[in-house]
């Protein structure tokens, strides 16, 4: 009984990236006559190569997806590595430091959690904008990091690290930056990689952001691209080539997710408390 | 919650800090402001001569039905994700909890859909559904059922729904798996003893402990329906047809940068604002009474 439900929703929840992977190894021709198949031909290699190497089907506006993906993969890691970085040492300062307004610069970071970019779209492209930062990697990253989950992960776990560790680095006249370095760096290291696996999937989504701030192709990210072609509407779409781009675009994520199980759902867990 | 050993350092930590503040000023707190400084004003269409009109952008706002409608359909449209959502990972975590063989495999195509971004989502569903090729599409019309999310606004909004729920019912299974793993075996054997059924143990023993995670997880759906759903609505149906998945921050965008109605979409901007942050305040309140437990 538990296992026939567990069946139909496995069945239910896969089948939109069964039918991806289905559509993608098939000719244009073949997926433009209903009924669609629903068993993989052997056309995927041809189709994924294609759509690597020329986009989608040489439409104007259509960018080969290595360069989207390249673009994915930079936008990603730029936003896991710099949240991570800024938000690890304003934890620090915050939590092993006396100073002058320091609850106020708590309260800056603090009142940024959760609201999302959407909300302010409008004003955030403006000041974009007038920075100079459209069409830029800069411009894609920097603006998604401004976020406080991260320093409220970290300020939790170093308020966990027991006293007896900074007084003894104290004691032996070590700098606050070598405790940092050579303590509670590597201490922190499982937080590190659960939050990491999160932040790297939040950046390979985004999609209006992106959408915004690029005009040229260049900078084009593979999320918006494979939306921008569904969108396009086309006299005869080539849905082999948009759903070997759909693969492409949910093969890093997934890939992250599949392997790093153990992470993902620390870090998904860690984050919201 | 404070340190009792700190280090004494006079400008270091202000340099720590700084990267965060200076980002934060830059993109969040500067933003905000022109977001509700432009509500309070008007421009003309070439960016000059500014206005300030106090609350007028507010009033024309309230006065506009179309913005009502798209209020109550954001209400109708979360209660329809939350719920479904959580009805649906619930019933799949009570299962994976209770089978010990192939655990892992299920968990393991349960968590993929996280990994979908939700414009993408939008794709991989606009294609199932398509009203020529789509496959389930094809299915419905040969029980008779004729399915075009394209003409029909009330199956373009079930096809929203669709596809925003399954986007984020990986979420709510992990939370609700780990809730359930959790509650004490102990209890559960005891009430086995007792002659307690299947049914019986689950919703006077297992339901009412997971309350906190439920309530945690519909806040959490709440805002992810009000404002991650853009993605979604953007690839599948772009607020259409007419006006049918026209969601609050969908329009935000829309009448910002297609409608180019600046003080209208700040004042939309400032309102989900409010939104979010009270959303927020419930959802912080009830984790520090859930510290208590």
């Amino acid at each position: 009984m538990s296992h026939l439900i567990l069946i139909i929703g496995v069945t239910v929840i896969a089948f939109p990236i069964w039918m991806t992977f289905v559509a993608a190894t098939h000719t244009q021709e073949i997926m433009l006559k209903p009924p669609v198949p629903i068993w993989p031909g052997t056309h995927l290699f041809e189709n994924i190569k294609l759509v690597l190497t020329e986009g989608y089907a040489n439409r104007p506006g259509s960018v080969p997806l290595y360069i989207t993906l390249t673009n994915s993969m930079i936008m990603a890691l730029g936003v896991a590595i710099g949240k991570i970085s800024i938000s690890i040492i304003s934890a620090f300062a915050i939590v092993y430091f006396r100073f002058p307004l320091r609850m106020l610069f708590f309260w800056a970071i603090f009142i940024t959690l959760m609201l999302p970019i959407e909300v302010r779209i409008v004003p955030t492209y403006g000041v974009v904008a007038s920075l100079g930062m459209l069409d830029s990697y800069p411009g894609l990253i920097i603006p998604l990091i401004a976020s406080a989950t991260a320093t409220f992960l970290f300020r939790q776990f170093f308020l966990s690290v027991p006293d007896e560790l900074a007084e003894a680095a104290r004691v032996d006249g070590a700098s606050p930056m070598r405790f940092f370095w050579d303590i509670l760096l590597p201490m922190s290291r499982t937080s590190i990689a659960a939050l990491f696996v999160i932040q790297f999937i939040y950046g390979w989504k985004q999609y209006l952001w992106p959408l915004l701030i690029t005009t040229k192709e260049s900078f084009y990210t593979v999320v918006m691209t494979v939306s921008r072609q569904a969108n396009v509407v086309d006299a005869v779409p080539a849905w082999n080539l948009l759903m070997a781009m759909a693969l492409l675009a949910m093969l890093p994520p997934v890939l992250v997710v599949v392997f790093m199980q153990r992470q993902f759902v620390r870090g998904l867990v860690e984050t919201e408390k | 919650m404070e340190k009792r050993v700190t280090f004494n350092e006079r400008w270091l930590p202000y340099f720590l800090v700084a990267p965060q503040i200076v980002i934060t000023l830059v993109f969040f707190f500067w933003p905000s402001g022109q977001a509700i400084f432009q509500s309070v004003i008007t421009e003309d269409a070439f960016g000059g001569n500014t206005k300030f009109v106090w609350f007028d952008n507010f009033v024309h706002l309230f006065s506009d039905p179309g913005y009502f409608d798209s209020v109550r359909l954001t209400v109708a449209f979360s209660a329809m994700v939350a719920s479904l959502g959580l009805a649906i990972s619930l019933l799949l975590a009570v299962m994976a909890d209770r089978v010990i063989r192939g655990a892992t495999f299920y968990k393991m195509i349960l968590v993929w859909p996280y990994a979908v971004a939700p414009a993408v989502a939008g794709v991989l569903w606009g294609f199932l559904f398509n009203p020529s090729v789509g496959v389930v599409a094809w299915m419905l019309s040969a029980i008779g059922i004729e399915f075009n999310y394209v003409v029909n606004g009330n199956q373009a909004l079930i096809l929203v729904v669709i596809a925003a729920v399954w986007n984020q019912v990986s979420y709510n299974f992990l939370f609700f798996l780990a809730g359930l793993q959790s509650i004490p075996k102990s209890l559960i054997e005891a009430a086995a003893i007792d002659g307690a059924g299947p049914g019986r143990r689950f919703w006077d023993i297992a339901f009412p402990l997971l309350s906190p995670t439920g309530f945690f997880l519909l806040v959490v759906n709440i805002i992810y329906a009000f404002f991650d759903t853009f993605g979604v609505v953007s690839a599948l149906t772009s607020g259409g047809p007419g006006q049918s998945t026209n969601i609050l921050v969908y329009k935000v965008y829309n009448d910002g940068f297609r409608g180019q109605d600046l003080g209208g979409s700040s004042a939309q901007s400032v309102i989900l604002m409010a939104i979010v942050i009270l959303l927020t305040f419930v959802q912080f309140r009830f984790i520090e009474r859930r510290v208590h437990y």
